[in-house]
C-alpha cells in the first residue's frame, strides 16, 4: 500500500516550520520520523496534499537538562530516549516507556513528538508524559505557549495543538531515585496497549482507558490520603470510559486497571515480553 | 523531487514522486530487491534494511527522508560471492526457509548486534520483535543470532 | 560413510541471505517486458446485490488503461466446486462476482494501470452500488437457512458426512462417566510472508506463461486452464521462489486467472502482488471447525466410546475447507484404541472468507478435538491426563492397523512416544512445581498439557500416492534432478541433492535441482499433506537407482567387462571392475556420447501415519489471565530423519504455528461480516517474544511405504503443539475449577473462565 500523492517541504529551522504550517493549514501534516503519520497515509486514513519535514531540523533534536527538568526536543528518537543516560537516571519511566515503543526500527525512527501529536490513547509516551506531569512547548506564529500533559490530550486522536502550531519539545520534572513502576497489558511484544498503567510520586496514568491517556484521580486521591497501593488501585477504574475490541470488553479493562495499578504502584515494570 | 543518498557505498540520486517509499525506490529503481514487502502496517521486517547503520523498515520511510544518508542492504553487508557473519550464521544455523523474511531479518540481526554484542536469548527476541517469520518458529533464527554474537564482534559489527 | 541421516547444510541459502529469492514479484522476464499493473476492487459488505457499477471516474485517472467487472468476464466459465457429487454443484463462483457479492474482499471489479503507483488511486474512484443482504457469520444461521448464500443452492450446506439419524443412542451406555462439550477450532489466517501474486504473458503462439507462486504447478497450470477454459497445453506454469505456503498455495485462485485474462485482453503482459490487507481477507484461511464432543468410559481410566460432531465454517464459496472433515473424521480417533466411536460432519456456506488447507488441514482438528475430549475425562474421573492416554493407546504395532475409520496405519509404536516426551518434559518434576504453586496460592500458576498424536501424511487424492523424478548426469560430473515436488522452504534442492549423491556419488553442491516449471516438468503433485520426501524424494532415490544401472550396462560396453563383475565405487562416481581397480570409468564419461538420465515414477502402497507426542508448559498470570508459553517438549516420529536440520526445522516452524493457535492467533468477524484482523497489526501472527526455544526429542520408527522409511514430518507441529499448549494453559487453572477455555486462550477468555468457575464453585 502507498500514500496518496502529496508535496513535500522540507524544513530547514523551526520558524521554518511554523511559516510553512502557517502557509498550507489544515492541508499540511508535519513528518517528523513518520512512523504515525505514514502508516496512517498508507491506510489512506490520512491524505494531507503537504508533508512539512521536520526531520532535518536539527534544533529540534535532543535532550538538555536545567536545574529541575529535562527538556526533550520533539525529533528526539525513542531509541535515543531510552538509550540517554541523562534520562535513565533522571526520568527512568520515561526512558522505560520510550524502550517499550513498537520495535527496533520503530524506536529507530519515531520521535516523541511525532507519538504525542498523535495521541493514540493505547501508546506508551502519552501515558508515560502524563504520569510524569510533563509540559508541552507549543510553537506558532505569534510564540510559543506551555500546555501540561494533563491538558494537551483532548479527545481520540485529538490534542490541544492549533493547526498552525508545532510541538517543539517536552519537559519533564527531574527526578533521580524516586520510585516509580510502568505496566504495559500486551498479547504481543510490540502491540499497543490492551491497558497501561505508570506511576510515580502519587500521580497515576493510564493508557487505553478511555479516548486520551487519563489519570486515575480516584486512586491518585486514595493514596494522598494514605491509602495503601492495594486499596487504591481498587479506584483505578472509576472515571475511566474504557473502549472495547477484540482484545478486550470494558470490564475486563477495568479489572486490568486494578491489576497493573496496583503493580504500578508497587513499582514494578513490565518487561518487553512479560504482561 | 531529487533525492541523493548512497546505497551500499554507492552514490544514488533520482527524481522521484514525493511519495516513493524507500522500499520501492531499492526494489523498482535500484535493482536491489532482497527487501520484500510483507504488510502494510510497519509489522512485518521484511523490508528493514539499515539507514546510517540502523535498522529501519524501509516501507515507512520515504525517499525524501533518506536523503544525504548511507542505506544498506542485505546485498551490501559482504562483498559479491562472500556472506557477512550474520549472514553466514542463518546458514549454519538453517535459521531460514522459505526466505522470505530473512534479508529483513538479517539486517535487524546485524542492527541488534551493532547495539548490544553479547545479548542473551531474551534479548536476542526482544530485539527481533519486528521481525515476523512464518517458517521457522524463531528457533534457529534466535540460534543464528546467538552464535554470530559468539564469533569475532568487530567482524559481526563491521 | 552415508550422507543420509546428515546435518547437511543447506545449498539453496546464500543467494537467500544476499541478494535475496526471486519471488514472483521479483520475476524479470523477457515476456514481461512493459508489464501493466492489476488492482482488485474488492466488496466492503458481506452480503449483497450489486447494482450499478460506475468506473467512468477511474478510466480516466492517471495511467489506467482499463476497468474490467464481472460483466466484461461473463464469457469464462462459472467455476466448479472441487469434488462434485461430495460438494453442493450448485455453489458455483466467478473470477470477478456478479449479482451478488458473498464476503467481504469478494472482488468486483479490476483497475489496470500502468504503473505500481496508480493502481490505489484509482481503485478508489470505482464507484460500486450495493444492497446490502443480512450476513450469515454464525454457523447455527448457517444451518437454519433463514439467509441463503446460494439462491439457486436453496441451502447453505455444502456437504454432508454422516448424518445425525445415524448416531446410535446407546454408544454411552455402560459408560460409568460420560462428558460432552461444545468447543471451538477457530479459523486462522495461514498468512504466509509472502502474500499472493501472479505475473502473465500470453505468447504470439498463444499460449500463456504464468508465474504464480504455488505448491504444485502442474495443479496449478489445471486450474489455471479451467478457469480461463482453455486447454491445459496452451498454459505454461512457472514456480518461482515461493515465500511461504502452508496449505493456502495450492492451485490457482480466481485472481490468479483474472490477472492472465486481463493479460491476454490487452495484448500484454500484466502483474499483480496483493496488499496484506488484501491476503487476510481473500486469500483461504483456515480451520473453522466447531466441535461437539462426548466421550466415556470407566472410572479407572478405560475410555469405551467416543463421538465427534463436526459443523465445519466453509466460508463464502465452497473450497478445500469444505472438505476437511472427512479428514478429520478419517483421524478422528487418533492413536487411541476405543471400542466403539462416531464421527460425523456437516460443511456449511457463511459470508466469510472462503476457507482452504492450512498446515495439517483437517488432521490437527481431529486430535485438537480428541485430546480435549481425554482431558475433560481425565478431569471428570480424576485421574492424571497422561496416565489416562497411556492406558488407552494402541499397543506398538509393525503390520498395518486398520481403524474403524477406515485409516490403515502403517507403524507406531505411541506409547513409547508418550514416555520419552514425559521424560524429556521431567513430567513428573513439572507435576511436583505445579503443586507447590498451587499450595503457596502463587498468582503465576503452572500449567502442564499432554497430547498424543498419529497423523496421516502422503495421503493423495485417491489411488495409491506416486511422484516422478528424473536424474541425468553431465559429462562434466555435475547433475540434475527434476521432480514433481515443490518447494517453499522446506529445501528440496539440499534433500533431494542428498539422495541422489547417496546413490551416485556426486557431492551435494554439484546438484541443480528444479521443479516448478510444467513445459520442463509436465507432472507432478506438488507440495502439501507432507508428501514429499516419502514420494518425491522416494523417486529420486529409485531415479538414481535406475540411473546407475543402465549406466552400468553403459559401464559393461565400454570396459568390455560383464555388467556383473562391476562394481560402483561411490567415492568416485566411476564404475570398476571387480579385480582390476585400474579398469573404471566415470559416471560423467558415460554421458559424453549419449544423455544418461533416467525418468521414473515411485509409487506407495499408501499413505504413512506419522505420530508423536507434545508436552506444553504454560504459566498464567491468575490476576490478569495472561498466559506466557514457557516450555514446548516433543517427540515427532516420521520415520527414519533424512536431514536433522531441515526436519527440526519443520517441526520448529510448525509448534510455533501450532502454538500459536492455541493461545494468539484468531480470525474474526463482527456480525454483520466485517473482518476485525484484516491487517498484522490486528491479526496477531505469532513473534518471537511469545515463544520460548523448542526442545525436540528424537524418535524414529521406520515404514516400510518407501525405502528410505520416511513419513511426513510438514504437518507434526500445528497437529501436536496446538492442543497441548491449549491443554497446558486450561490446566494452570484446572485446580480453580477451569475444565476448557476456547481458542485462542486470549487473556480475557482465561480471566473469564476462572471468574466462571468461581462463581460455579460460590454457587454449589
Amino acid at each position: 500500500m502507498i500514500p496518496a500523492s502529496f508535496d513535500y517541504v522540507a524544513a530547514d529551522s523551526t520558524s521554518d516550520a511554523i511559516g510553512l504550517l502557517a502557509e498550507h493549514g489544515d492541508d499540511a501534516k508535519v513528518l517528523a520520523g513518520g512512523h504515525s503519520l505514514l502508516p496512517m497515509m498508507k491506510l489512506r486514513l490520512a491524505q494531507p496534499s503537504v508533508l512539512i519535514d521536520i526531520g532535518r531540523v536539527f534544533e529540534l533534536a535532543g535532550i538538555t537538562a536545567t536545574a529541575d527538568e529535562l527538556i526533550i526536543g520533539a525529533t528526539t528518537r525513542h531509541a535515543a530516549l531510552a538509550s540517554s543516560e541523562l534520562v535513565r537516571a533522571d526520568a527512568p519511566l520515561l526512558a522505560h516507556a520510550a524502550s517499550l515503543v513498537g520495535d527496533p526500527q520503530i524506536r529507530h525512527r519515531g520521535t516523541i513528538g511525532g507519538s504525542l501529536a498523535h495521541a493514540d490513547p493505547a501508546a506508551d509516551l502519552p501515558m508515560a508524559v502524563v504520569a510524569l506531569g510533563g509540559t508541552l512547548t507549543l510553537s506558532g506564529p505569534s510564540g510559543s505557549r506551555q500546555v501540561p500533559a494533563d491538558e494537551f490530550f483532548l479527545g481520540y486522536f485529538e490534542t490541544a495543538l492549533a493547526e498552525d502550531e508545532l510541538l517543539t519539545s517536552v519537559r519533564v520534572p527531574r527526578r533521580p531515585g524516586v520510585p516509580w513502576g510502568y505496566q504495559k497489558f500486551v498479547r504481543r511484544a510490540n502491540d499497543w496497549a490492551i491497558v497501561g498503567a505508570a506511576a510515580i510520586a502519587g500521580r497515576v496514568a493510564l493508557a487505553n482507558m478511555g479516548p486520551m491517556p487519563l489519570r486515575a484521580r480516584a486512586a491518585e486521591d486514595a493514596l494522598a490520603g494514605g491509602a495503601s497501593a492495594a486499596e487504591a488501585a481498587r479506584l483505578a477504574a472509576e472515571g475511566t470510559s474504557a473502549p472495547e475490541d477484540i482484545h478486550a470488553d470494558r470490564a475486563y479493562r477495568e479489572h486490568l486497571a486494578r491489576v497493573l495499578t496496583e503493580r504500578a504502584l508497587e513499582h514494578r515494570s513490565s518487561a518487553a515480553h512479560a504482561g | 523531487m531529487r533525492v541523493e543518498f548512497t546505497v551500499n557505498g554507492e552514490p544514488r540520486s533520482a527524481d522521484v514522486e514525493p511519495r516513493t517509499l524507500l522500499v520501492h525506490f531499492l526494489r523498482e529503481q535500484c535493482g536491489l530487491r532482497a527487501a520484500n514487502i510483507g504488510c502494510d502496517t510497519t509489522s512485518c521486517g521484511a523490508c528493514t534494511v539499515l539507514l546510517d547503520g540502523e535498522s529501519v523498515k524501509s516501507c515507512t520511510v520515504l525517499v525524501a527522508q533518506a536523503a544525504g544518508q548511507e542505506v544498506t542492504t542485505a546485498e551490501g553487508l559482504a562483498p559479491p560471492g562472500e556472506l557477512h557473519p550474520v549472514q553466514r550464521a542463518f546458514r549454519a544455523e538453517h535459521g531460514l526457509q522459505c526466505g522470505f523474511c530473512t534479508p529483513g531479518m538479517v539486517m535487524a540481526s546485524v542492527s541488534l548486534l551493532a547495539e548490544n554484542p553479547h545479548p542473551t536469548e531474551q534479548q536476542v527476541r526482544e530485539g527481533l520483535e519486528g521481525n515476523l517469520c512464518r517458517c521457522t518458529g524463531y528457533h534457529n533464527i534466535v540460534r543464528a543470532v546467538l552464535t554470530a554474537a559468539a564469533s569475532d564482534p568487530a567482524e559481526v559489527t563491521a | 560413510m552415508s550422507i543420509l541421516g546428515t546435518r547437511v547444510l543447506r545449498t539453496e541459502d546464500p543467494r537467500f541471505l544476499t541478494t535475496g529469492g526471486v519471488y514472483t514479484e521479483d520475476v524479470t522476464d523477457e515476456l514481461l517486458t512493459g508489464a501493466c499493473h492489476v488492482f482488485f476492487v474488492r466488496s466492503p459488505v458481506a452480503h449483497a446485490q450489486i447494482g450499478r457499477i460506475d468506473t467512468s471516474a477511474a478510466l480516466g485517472a492517471p495511467g489506467v488503461l482499463a476497468v474490467y467487472t464481472g460483466a466484461d468476464l461473463a464469457g469464462l466459465p462459472a467455476i466448479d466446486v472441487m469434488m462434485p457429487g461430495l460438494l453442493n454443484e450448485r455453489m458455483r463462483r466467478r473470477l470477478l462476482a456478479t449479482g451478488k457479492v458473498r464476503f467481504v474482499g469478494d472482488p468486483v471489479a479490476v483497475v489496470v494501470t500502468e504503473h505500481l503507483y496508480q493502481g490505489e488511486d484509482a481503485v478508489e474512484l470505482v464507484d460500486v452500488d450495493y444492497d446490502p443482504l443480512p450476513a450469515v457469520v454464525d454457523l447455527d444461521d448457517a444451518l437454519h437457512g433463514e439467509v441463503i448464500l446460494f439462491d439457486e443452492a436453496g441451502t447453505n450446506v455444502v456437504a454432508e458426512f454422516g448424518n445425525e439419524a445415524s448416531l446410535k443412542p446407546d454408544l454411552f451406555d455402560g459408560c460409568e462417566a460420560v462428558v460432552t462439550a461444545t468447543i471451538i477450532n477457530q479459523r486462522v489466517a495461514p498468512a504466509p510472508m509472502e502474500a499472493r501474486a501472479a505475473a502473465a504473458a500470453w505468447g504470439e503462439d498463444g499460449r500463456l506463461t504464468a508465474w504464480i507462486p504455488n505448491q504444485g504447478a502442474q495443479g496449478t497450470r489445471e486450474d489455471l486452464a479451467k478457469l480461463l477454459g482453455v486447454e491445459e497445453a496452451q498454459v505454461r506454469v512457472i514456480t518461482p521462489d515461493v515465500g511461504g505456503a502452508f496449505g493456502a498455495k495450492f492451485g490457482a485462485d480466481p485472481e490468479h486467472a483474472v490477472v492472465a485474462w486481463v493479460a491476454r485482453q490487452l495484448g500484454r503482459p500484466a502483474r499483480w502482488t496483493e496488499s496484506r490487507f488484501e491476503n487476510l481477507i481473500a486469500m483461504t484461511h483456515g480451520r473453522g471447525q466447531r466441535h461437539t464432543i462426548t466421550i466415556g468410559g470407566s472410572r479407572d481410566g478405560d475410555v469405551q466410546a467416543y463421538r465427534l460432531q463436526i459443523v465445519q465454517d466453509g466460508g463464502a464459496y465452497p473450497k478445500i475447507g469444505a472438505v476437511l472433515p472427512f479428514l478429520t473424521i478419517l483421524m478422528a480417533v487418533g492413536p487411541y484404541q476405543i471400542p466403539k466411536a462416531e464421527a460425523i460432519g456437516v460443511s456449511v456456506v457463511t459470508n466469510t472468507t472462503p476457507v482452504g488447507a492450512y498446515r495439517g488441514a483437517g488432521r490437527p482438528e481431529a486430535t485438537a478435538a480428541l485430546e480435549r475430549a481425554f482431558d475433560l475425562f481425565a478431569a471428570e474421573i480424576g485421574m492424571d491426563p497422561a496416565e489416562v492416554r497411556r492406558r488407552n493407546l494402541l499397543p506398538p504395532f509393525t503390520e498395518p492397523h486398520q481403524t474403524a475409520f477406515g485409516a490403515l496405519y502403517d507403524s507406531g509404536d505411541y506409547a513409547a512416544a508418550l514416555d520419552k516426551a514425559l521424560d524429556s518434559a521431567g513430567y513428573a518434576e513439572l507435576r511436583a512445581e505445579q503443586a507447590r504453586r498451587r499450595a503457596s496460592g502463587d498468582p503465576h500458576q503452572l500449567g502442564i498439557g499432554v497430547s498424543c498424536y498419529v497423523e496421516i501424511t502422503g495421503g493423495g487424492d485417491g489411488g495409491p500416492p506416486k511422484e516422478n523424478a528424473t536424474v541425468e548426469v553431465h559429462p562434466d560430473g555435475t547433475a540434475t534432478i527434476l521432480t514433481g515436488t515443490s518447494p517453499h522452504g522446506q529445501g528440496h534442492s539440499t534433500a533431494w541433492a542428498m539422495i541422489a549423491s547417496e546413490e551416485l556419488g556426486i557431492p551435494v553442491e554439484n546438484f541443480t535441482v528444479r521443479w516448478g516449471d510444467t513445459d520442463l516438468i509436465p507432472e507432478g503433485g506438488g507440495t502439501g499433506g507432507s508428501r514429499s520426501l516419502q514420494q518425491g524424494g522416494a523417486a529420486v532415490q529409485q531415479a538414481s537407482r535406475e540411473l546407475i544401472d543402465v549406466a552400468r550396462e553403459r559401464a559393461a560396453a565400454a570396459l568390455e567387462a560383464s555388467a556383473d563383475d562391476l562394481r560402483f565405487n561411490t567415492d568416485r562416481a566411476a564404475f570398476e571392475v571387480a579385480g582390476d581397480p585400474e579398469a573404471s570409468v566415470r559416471l560423467a564419461d558415460l554421458a559424453k556420447e549419449e544423455r544418461l538420465f533416467v525418468h521414473t515414477i515411485f509409487t506407495a502402497p499408501g499413505a504413512t501415519f506419522p505420530f508423536g507426542t507434545h508436552v506444553a508448559v504454560a504459566e498464567v498470570d491468575t490476576q490478569t489471565g495472561k498466559a506466557t508459553l514457557r516450555r514446548v517438549i516433543t517427540v515427532d516420529d516420521a520415520g527414519i530423519v533424512l536431514n536433522p536440520l531441515l526436519a527440526e526445522g519443520q517441526r520448529h516452524g510448525g509448534i510455533a504455528q501450532g502454538a500459536a493457535q492455541a493461545f494468539l492467533e484468531e480470525v474474526v468477524y463482527d456480525a454483520d461480516g466485517n473482518p476485525l484482523t484484516a491487517s498484522f497489526a490486528d491479526y496477531p501472527i505469532v513473534s518471537a517474544t511469545e515463544l520460548p526455544s523448542f526442545e525436540l526429542a528424537s524418535m524414529e520408527t521406520p515404514t516400510s511405504y518407501n525405502p528410505l522409511g520416511v513419513k511426513g514430518i510438514g504437518e507434526a507441529g500445528t497437529i501436536g503443539a496446538t492442543p497441548a499448549v491449549q491443554s497446558a494453559i486450561v490446566d494452570a487453572v484446572g485446580h480453580l475449577g477451569v475444565r476448557h477455555i476456547d481458542m485462542p486462550a486470549t487473556p480475557m477468555r482465561i480471566w473469564r473462565a476462572m471468574q466462571a468457575a468461581n462463581d460455579g464453585l460460590e454457587g454449589a
